[in-house]
């Protein structure tokens, strides 16, 4: 029992990573009616805003302390960090400490913009072609940001760490009594999954209890009506696809702790949110939230050694994991065509 | 001798009668309308006979068989041919690509792995197409892209497709909507010259009257989803119960 | 000509002799100017233009044809180069058998992606050969280990059964006794010429996979396709259907990549998971959509194309750049420099995604349009304002 929890617990940070593109990608298609393939980069570019910040809060300058010798006997060089030196040795450390989670301020004007200038600039113009095309366009777009980044921050894994205060493990079984050390759960999992929560419902009071929102959801069920009434749906939908942006990178900002930030990391996400859009249901909302945690925790069960181990020995498939959910979409889609929660009619001719 | 046989079709959409207990018998050779205000469920009976949607209760016989659960390429290989409210055509292809088709459609049955045969030297099949073409006067268009041209000539080549398949009924989804007068009365007047030459028979769904009564031998009125009369022209005109329900004052 | 008709037995004449001749058309340079780096006429890159030649062709067939995009091809390429290393681990390092079953596996396997890909369209279809990729590539790379040596890529070892290797036969790929990475080098002054057997048999394949791929073209089967991309509900009420001849174009296309993944590993015996990855599926969709799609030599031309210059490109780094600007005055240089120096080298794959953009977004006929514009328009001005409309409506070659 207490081994099946950890696992649920285990699938909800990757879980929630996936709802949280696959809402954006869900949102995009749902308005815009085009698959973003650059979805995943925005993911990324998230991330990286976390992996600047805190290079800007650690920027340094250097000091000779001419009281302290280094070990070939010269004076020591000190590097002090600008915020150390303007807020003092503790203010400066703790906000450094700190810098994943100031990186939300500051990821999301910067989203916000990639959004505008990415709808306004290019998406815009390919809502009248072939969806081709804009699969097309949107995947040169997530070639160009990806490899940019890797010009810049290199090729290698960035190590982001969380906050100190955050950091380690506590016991969760021993909290819903089980017993001391069998439930042992990252603090910072904890946090990312409950951050999503409050971004997830926050996407979707916003749908639900603002006019934006409902001209929006209008707009989802059909465009061209809501377009007759004479409301502004363009400009709405740019706020739209800002939004989505947004919400992508901050899952990617907040996710830096749990993986560090690599310049293909959106692609991976990018692939297995598709998976998710497509199981949960073309077009759904509530379908890509609901897929994206199942999958996820359906990917941490298939990694549990037992599991694992059973697959490896009976079915000679060692990792599993690693394809566990290509295979359940596939039985997801041929039983069931339309997804978990799709409605009729949507992708359909 | 009734070529389509209706019995007893009911459709529900959710809670929204669609059809309710039709019964229908087009006989062969004729030309049989059916004609009904909005909402009538002209569309979803049409529908139920060419496989796009299958009813809840009843049986449609087309020639003796059962059409009910079979594809649309499977019905149309049957027999049945159907032209579209809006022209359905090929409209990245040419005029006489577009021909081509349903001829090798009728030769080579649903699906045929003819790739290393040249579509030039079918002669015979060329050849049919084009007389098809010309019976549509089209054939000075044979090289156009058929998205380029005008309602009208879509029109015409979508008909031509049908017939080119010699199918033994032709389904007509309000061939003239949306047309101008001059439109209206060519296509008329190709539907009669059809009727006249061919070994066919024409079920035709329609709004506009003066289509109607130049075309039709017999006549369904459908309203709310059953049929309230079926009759002859001429009987159609004077009949009480169609005058108060659908033709009011128009005629 | 062997069942084509005038202008296509000329477009096929065109590119027997463009391949036939391309070691001397590659090797414009001679061997010890400063643009000999601009050469291409090497055995490998040679071998790489006919391989790449046929993986876009086939992908054509599919997505030229009917419209259906795959983001999966990839896929097919890496299982047919593991299906030939495999071959000469078991059998031989002779070669005909591994194309043989490379083409025969990778068909059965498109045919099983495609059975399940296909009963979706548009974007849906899309998205399920990119899912279907990427779980080949994870499979590849560490479900099946056993089978593809994982992440150290498969390849022949001494201890190899290899049953039917004869002991006089060489130790390396060979097509009977030839050896495919043998290379008569021909000097004439200043200039060299590479003559590879590999290149030559690859190239042979292609010009039968282009002639294949003309006689599709021409075919009702390839009317019928370009039908389903064009209106696939009149198609299903004109009596066909649909679904068998999607399938068709796609297992055939998906023989095309593997026939591409068995040539790959017949010039040089490995295979890779990193062979199926998206990028390499993304880079046959540009291809084709930088050739031209839908038209007949467009892919070939796509091919050679971004070969070309991901040679070229990926060769350039800062000094080379530096050399080329030096004229210029040190900040101007030094700022030139910065700014192309993303693009080169290591920078490749964004050229690489700026063209995907560039071609979507201002030339979506591709090369083969482009330069149709270009003729279009040299002429209408060489006929002195001559209003004249071409009234061409056969798919362009």
């Amino acid at each position: 029992m207490d081994a099946l929890i950890l696992q649920v617990l285990n699938g909800l940070d990757k879980g929630s990573a996936y709802a949280l593109i696959a809402l954006g990608l869900t949102l995009i298609f749902g308005t815009l009616g085009v698959v973003n393939f650059a979805h995943g980069a925005l993911f990324m570019i998230g991330a990286f805003c976390a992996v600047t910040v805190q290079r800007l809060l650690s920027l340094s300058f250097v000091t000779v302390d001419e009281t302290q010798k280094d070990f070939l006997g010269k004076p020591l060089k000190v590097e002090t960090p600008y915020v150390e030196a303007w807020f003092g040795p503790e203010v400066g450390a703790a906000i450094i400490d700190w810098s994943v989670p100031l990186a939300i301020i500051f990821a999301i004007p910067i989203m916000l913009a990639v959004g505008f200038i990415m709808e306004r600039g290019l998406i815009k113009h390919f809502y009248k072609r072939e969806h081709a095309d804009q699969i097309l366009v949107t995947f040169g777009l997530a070639i160009v940001l990806q490899e940019l980044v890797k010009h810049y921050y290199g090729a290698n894994p960035i190590p982001t760490p969380a906050p100190d205060a955050f950091k380690g493990s506590f016991d969760f079984g021993a909290l819903i009594g089980f017993d001391p050390n069998t439930i042992i759960y990252p603090y910072w999992r904890l946090v990312y999954f409950a951050f999503s929560a409050v971004i997830i419902a926050g996407v979707f009071s916003f749908l639900r209890f603002t006019t934006f929102g409902m001209v929006v959801r209008a707009g989802m069920a059909d465009r061209e009506t809501v377009g007759l009434l004479g409301i502004n749906i363009d400009r709405r939908f740019t706020i739209m696809f800002g939004i989505a942006a947004a919400v992508a990178g901050l899952a990617g900002v907040m996710y830096t702790p749990i993986n560090s930030p690599n310049y293909h990391m959106g692609m991976d996400f990018l692939v297995l949110s598709f998976v998710v859009v497509v199981v949960g249901g073309m077009g759904s909302l509530p379908g890509a939230v609901l897929a994206g945690f199942l999958l996820g925790i359906l990917e941490s069960f298939a990694s549990f050694s037992p599991i694992k181990n059973f697959f490896e020995n009976w079915l000679f498939l060692p990792s599993i994991d690693q394809i566990i959910i290509y295979l359940v979409a596939i039985v997801i889609l041929l039983t069931r065509p339309r997804g978990l929660m799709g409605r009729k009619g949507v992708m359909e001719e | 001798m009734s070529i389509l046989e209706v019995k007893n079709v009911s459709k529900n959409f959710g809670g929204l009668k669609a059809l309710s207990n039709v019964n229908l018998s087009v006989v062969e050779n004729t030309v049989h309308a059916i004609i009904g205000p909005n909402g009538a469920g002209k569309s979803t009976l049409l529908n139920c006979f060419v496989g796009k949607l299958i009813p809840d209760t009843g049986s449609v016989m087309f020639d003796g068989q059962s059409v009910l659960g079979r594809h649309p390429f499977e019905i149309n290989q049957m027999g049945i041919s159907r032209v579209f409210q809006t022209p359905e055509i090929f409209g990245d292809l040419t005029v006489i690509e577009n021909m081509l088709i349903p001829i090798f459609a009728k030769r080579d049955g649903s699906f045929r792995m003819h790739a290393l045969e040249t579509v030039a030297n079918e002669a015979e099949i060329i050849e049919q197409a084009e007389q098809v073409l010309e019976e549509m006067n089209m054939a000075d268009k044979l090289h156009m892209h058929s998205a380029a041209l005008s309602r009208g000539d879509k029109r015409r080549l979508e008909i031509g497709m049908c017939l080119s398949q010699e199918p033994r009924l032709l389904l007509l989804d309000e061939p003239t909507a949306g047309m101008a007068r001059a439109d209206t009365n060519n296509t008329i007047d190709l539907l009669k010259r059809i009727k006249d030459e061919r070994d066919i028979t024409i079920a035709i769904i329609e709004h506009d009257m003066h289509v109607v009564f130049s075309l039709a031998e017999r006549i369904t009125v459908l309203a709310q989803g059953t049929p309230l009369v079926e009759d002859t022209p001429e009987n159609i005109k004077i009949h009480p119960k169609v005058r108060e329900a659908y033709l009011g004052e128009s005629v | 000509m062997l069942g084509l008709d005038r202008k296509d037995t000329r477009l096929l004449i065109f590119v027997v002799l463009l391949a036939l001749c391309a070691p001397f058309l590659l090797n414009p340079f001679p061997t010890e100017s400063a643009m000999a780096q601009f050469n291409a006429g090497y055995p490998d890159l040679m071998q790489r233009f006919a391989i790449y030649g046929i993986f876009a062709i086939g992908f054509n067939i599919l997505f030229g044809l009917t419209g259906y995009l795959s983001f999966g091809h990839a896929a097919f390429l890496g299982v047919g180069s593991y299906s030939t290393v495999w071959m000469f681990k078991l059998l031989s390092y002779n070669i005909v058998p591994g194309i043989i079953l490379s083409v025969i596996v990778a068909g059965l396997f498109a045919l099983l992606i495609g059975f399940i890909s296909l009963r979706r369209s548009g974007i849906y279809f899309s998205i399920l050969t990119l899912a279907f990729a990427q779980m080949s590539f994870a499979l590849a790379y560490s479900v099946l280990t056993p089978i593809t040596n994982g992440e150290t890529g498969l390849q022949v070892y001494t201890d190899d059964p290899q049953y039917l290797q004869s002991v006089g036969s060489p130790n390396v790929p060979n097509l009977f006794g030839i050896v495919m990475r043998d290379t008569y080098t021909l000097d004439v002054g200043a200039w060299s010429f590479d003559f590879n057997n590999g290149y030559y048999f690859c190239a042979i394949l292609m010009l039968i996979a282009f002639y294949l791929s003309i006689r599709i073209y021409r075919s009702p089967f390839g009317l019928m396709l370009r039908a389903v991309k064009s209106n696939q509900q009149r198609m299903n009420y004109t009596g066909l259907s649909t679904r068998p001849y999607t399938l068709a174009a796609f297992v055939i296309s998906g023989m095309y990549a593997g026939l591409a993944g068995g040539l790959l590993a017949s010039m040089d015996p490995l295979a890779g998971a990193e062979r199926m990855q998206w990028t390499a599926s993304g880079e046959v969709v540009l291809m084709t959509i930088l050739g031209g799609v839908g038209t007949l030599i467009g892919p070939i031309l796509g091919a050679g194309f971004i070969k070309y210059f991901e040679n070229i490109f990926s060769k350039i780094n800062d000094a080379t750049l530096h050399s080329w600007f030096g004229f210029l005055p040190e900040g101007l240089e030094n700022a030139v420099v910065w700014i192309l120096e993303h693009f080169v080298g290591a920078g490749w794959h964004l050229t690489l995604g700026l063209l995907f953009m560039l071609v979507v977004i201002f030339l979506p006929g591709g090369l083969v349009e482009g330069g149709q514009k270009l003729a279009a328009f040299v002429t209408r001005r060489g006929s002195d304002k001559k209003d004249k409309t071409s009234g061409s409506t056969e798919p362009a070659e």
